[in-house]
């Protein structure tokens, strides 16, 4: 294995072994598996899911790129939805009470959780009350986030995924890969396979066209939906002057839910409250065509509380915080909780393109995960363990910016990766024993402050241009500095430097015209 | 829990700090639409998108709404609706009538055993092909609208407005009202990103647009 100058690794796991081969295997659904250089190293080995993947994002980028082109004003959308998010941050434990008011108000109940196991208990013991041993789910960020399902599973309580992507990253025991679409990375073939092997009822003709797929999970679910006792789901939005929670999906799995089940419990990211119930009406533009590609999601449900006769009679929310107050407090970081989770960023990247999610070992992948996973878990900050491989997840880009472009809320991802790579820089300022990388910067920083040094510097890159040769480029360079070539081609040095070619225009002076020339 | 609550909200704004600023928003976006409500031309793009969802749309007047859905129905044994459905609609239906209310709903198994189900809507978005259903005794209870495979949503053309804005508009004076914004019959793209319709929600969503 190759040396990343500079990056972390203290991720260990070992994957495990699923009906459709190795799938990782996750203690912290915020923190698995090898650290980004690593995983990302294996995961281009996977040709068939870099083909999943580009198959998947691209056709998923021409729709998004067509629905929000037909939109004359999109970019005031943009404006609004990350002003709003803006007022949100500056504005948050009042919106939060008054969301925690007018829900009480309407005869729900409101829990704090600080952490994943205080929701999880949470949510166990509102299901122990009710002697429920099995609930029904509607898909949720927040509750992959907080291995919701895996402390259910220990209090001997059975978690349904009723969304089929989810659905099918359950009965695989995989991980997500995907913020929208969780099994992006697997094609209808897997999942025929998957369906044949894992779930109860599946006709033994069962053929590989989504059509078919779609119909087996169906069938699959509609008994479960039919008898649920009690669910539980996310929230896209929470409406602090309303206390309406809404939730945004496509299959109907999410109604089946929120609607016949006498008890339901929704998860919510404290970042996720909004302040008035018309700024629905931007957010209600912004997240489908940026999610799915759609002009509209299929169905969209909002409810307030408790409505007599009609749906849950029995309603909690539960805010949570796990890290968010901590991004909260970096004031440049903050801006990663603007996300609506609609994984444009994702799909725009030509990183996450090729390695796919679970490269990210997090949940939370692709741009915004990179960002917002070191956020809440404090990478490289003094909170979190030392060495801890979130920290190399700002690392995991190009800077090319398509996600900033595509994200509806304005997020300068590239900014805020730029931000947490300095804030990792920073945070390992101390160490005892220094890097490479740390020599060779401290080794450039002393050549670039002085004329002469850097002349003389520039006379020796001439053995370069003889390694070079005719190819035009260095491929490898011995240690250390191989450290650098290892992934990438160093271009040979120009024939002449920018000062001696100065010299040569100027007759031999130093360079003191240019201010006067340019004055 | 009050630990955790007092915990939190300290935390954020602690998190704050001293800059706890007023975040200007500006409202630059569209709130009306250029086309009229209930305008030929608003009805016309909105039966685009709602063709593009593969939702099926039917024209009728105001004398025709009752045969037009009769039609519709016709080969299911029973149809649910809600009790406060226009009974002038309601004329020479063929299958057994079923009413449902908050005060006497009907069991999921009787849902899931109906036909279809017709309900009226509260308003609908052109530019999305967007029905909202907002629960009153027009409209029913969710689950009449979900658990049936047949939903006949019977829409007057004056309930049809350009864009979001103006539809949400509608609703935001009564915002605790059980809300579904449907646009289309249900649909997944979990599968490579291609979308089928037809999953938990009904598979057929007809549009009978009165004029």
């Amino acid at each position: 294995m190759s040396t990343f100058l500079g990056l972390p690794r203290h991720r260990s796991s070992t994957p495990e072994e699923g009906p459709l081969g190795p799938v990782p295997h996750a203690d912290d659904p915020l923190r698995w598996g090898d650290p980004f250089p690593v995983a990302a190293r294996r995961a281009l080995d996977d040709a068939q899911m870099r083909r999943n993947l580009g198959h998947a994002t691209s056709t998923i980028r021409d729709k998004r790129a067509s629905v929000v082109g037909e939109v004359p004003d999109w970019e005031a959308l943009r404006d609004t939805g990350s002003a709003v998010k803006g007022d949100v941050m500056a504005r948050l434990p009042e919106l939060l009470a008054q969301l925690e008011e007018n829900v009480t108000a309407r005869g729900g109940t409101v829990h704090w959780a600080r952490d994943a196991d205080e929701a999880n208990a949470i949510v166990t013991r509102i299901a122990r009350e009710r002697a429920v041993d099995e609930i029904v789910k509607v898909k949720s960020m927040a509750t992959q986030e907080i291995g919701l399902n895996e402390a259910l599973a220990e209090a001997g309580i059975a978690a349904v995924e009723t969304d089929l992507a989810e659905l099918i990253v359950q009965l695989s025991e995989d991980m997500p890969s995907h913020i929208l679409v969780p099994a992006i990375h697997r094609n209808r073939e897997e999942i025929r396979r998957l369906f044949l092997a894992r779930m109860e009822g599946a006709p033994d003709d069962l053929g590989d066209a989504p059509r078919e797929l779609a119909e087996a999970a169906r069938v699959h679910l509609r008994r479960k939906f039919l008898s649920a006792r009690m669910a539980v789901s996310g929230a896209n939005f929470g409406v602090a002057d309303s206390g309406t929670l809404t939730v945004v999906e496509s299959e109907g799995n999410g109604r089946m839910c929120l609607t016949l089940p006498e008890t339901l419990v929704t998860v919510m990211g404290i970042e996720k409250v909004v302040p008035t119930f018309t700024d629905l009406e931007v957010f209600g533009q912004l997240l489908p065509r940026s999610s799915t590609g759609e002009r509209m999601n299929p169905y969209t449900s909002l409810w307030t509380g408790v409505t007599p006769g009609d749906g849950p009679q029995d309603f909690h929310l539960i805010l949570l915080d796990n890290g968010r107050t901590r991004a909260l407090a970096d004031d440049v970081g903050r801006a990663a909780l603007h996300c609506i989770r609609c994984s444009a960023c994702l799909n725009v990247c030509p990183v996450y393109e090729r390695v796919g999610g679970h490269a990210y070992g997090s949940v939370y992948p692709g741009p915004i995960g990179a960002v917002l996973t070191p956020l809440l878990t404090g990478a490289g900050t003094e909170d979190a363990p030392h060495g801890d491989a979130n920290a190399s997840l700002p690392y995991a880009s190009t800077l090319c910016g398509a996600c900033f472009d595509a994200c509806p809320v304005k997020i300068d991802i590239p900014s805020l990766l730029v931000h947490l790579r300095a804030r990792d820089v920073d945070s390992r300022r101390e160490r005892t024993v220094p890097t490479g990388w740390d020599g060779a910067m401290k080794a450039a920083s002393w050549v670039m402050s002085d004329g002469a040094r850097l002349g003389r510097a520039e006379k020796g890159t001439a053995a370069l241009r003889v390694l070079a040769g005719r190819k035009g480029y260095v491929g490898t360079l011995p240690p250390p500095m191989s450290a650098w070539t290892a992934s990438r081609d160093l271009p040979a040095p120009p024939r002449q430097s920018f000062r001696d070619w100065w010299a040569d225009e100027h007759d031999g002076n130093d360079g003191d015209g240019a201010a006067e020339e340019n004055a | 829990m009050s630990d955790a609550r007092t915990q939190i909200l300290g935390r954020a704004r602690e998190a704050l700090g001293a800059d706890e600023l007023d975040v200007p928003v500006p409202r630059e976006y569209r709130v009306t639409g250029d086309l009229a409500p209930g305008s030929d031309d608003v009805v016309d793009l909105l039966v685009d998108r709602l063709v593009d969802y593969r939702a099926t749309v039917h024209h009728a007047t105001t004398p025709t709404v009752a045969e037009t859905v009769a039609a519709l129905i016709a080969d299911a044994r029973t149809v649910v609706v809600p009790t406060g459905l226009d009974v002038a609609w309601r004329a020479d239906w063929v299958p057994e009538v079923l009413e449902d209310s908050r005060e006497e709903p009907l069991d999921v198994a009787t849902l899931d055993a109906a036909g279809a189900v017709v309900t009226a809507a509260r308003v609908a978005c052109a530019d999305t092909g967007t029905i909202l259903l907002d629960g009153e005794p027009d409209q029913g209870r969710r689950a009449i609208t979900l658990v049936p495979d047949v939903h006949v949503c019977v829409l007057r053309a004056d309930q049809v407005v350009h864009l979001l804005p103006e539809a949400i508009r509608m609703l935001a004076p009564h915002p605790a009202r059980p809300i579904t914004w449907i646009s289309g019959p249900s649909a997944t793209s979990d599968i490579e990103l291609s979308r089928v319709e037809g999953v938990h929600g009904p598979r057929t969503l007809h549009v009978v647009i009165v004029r």
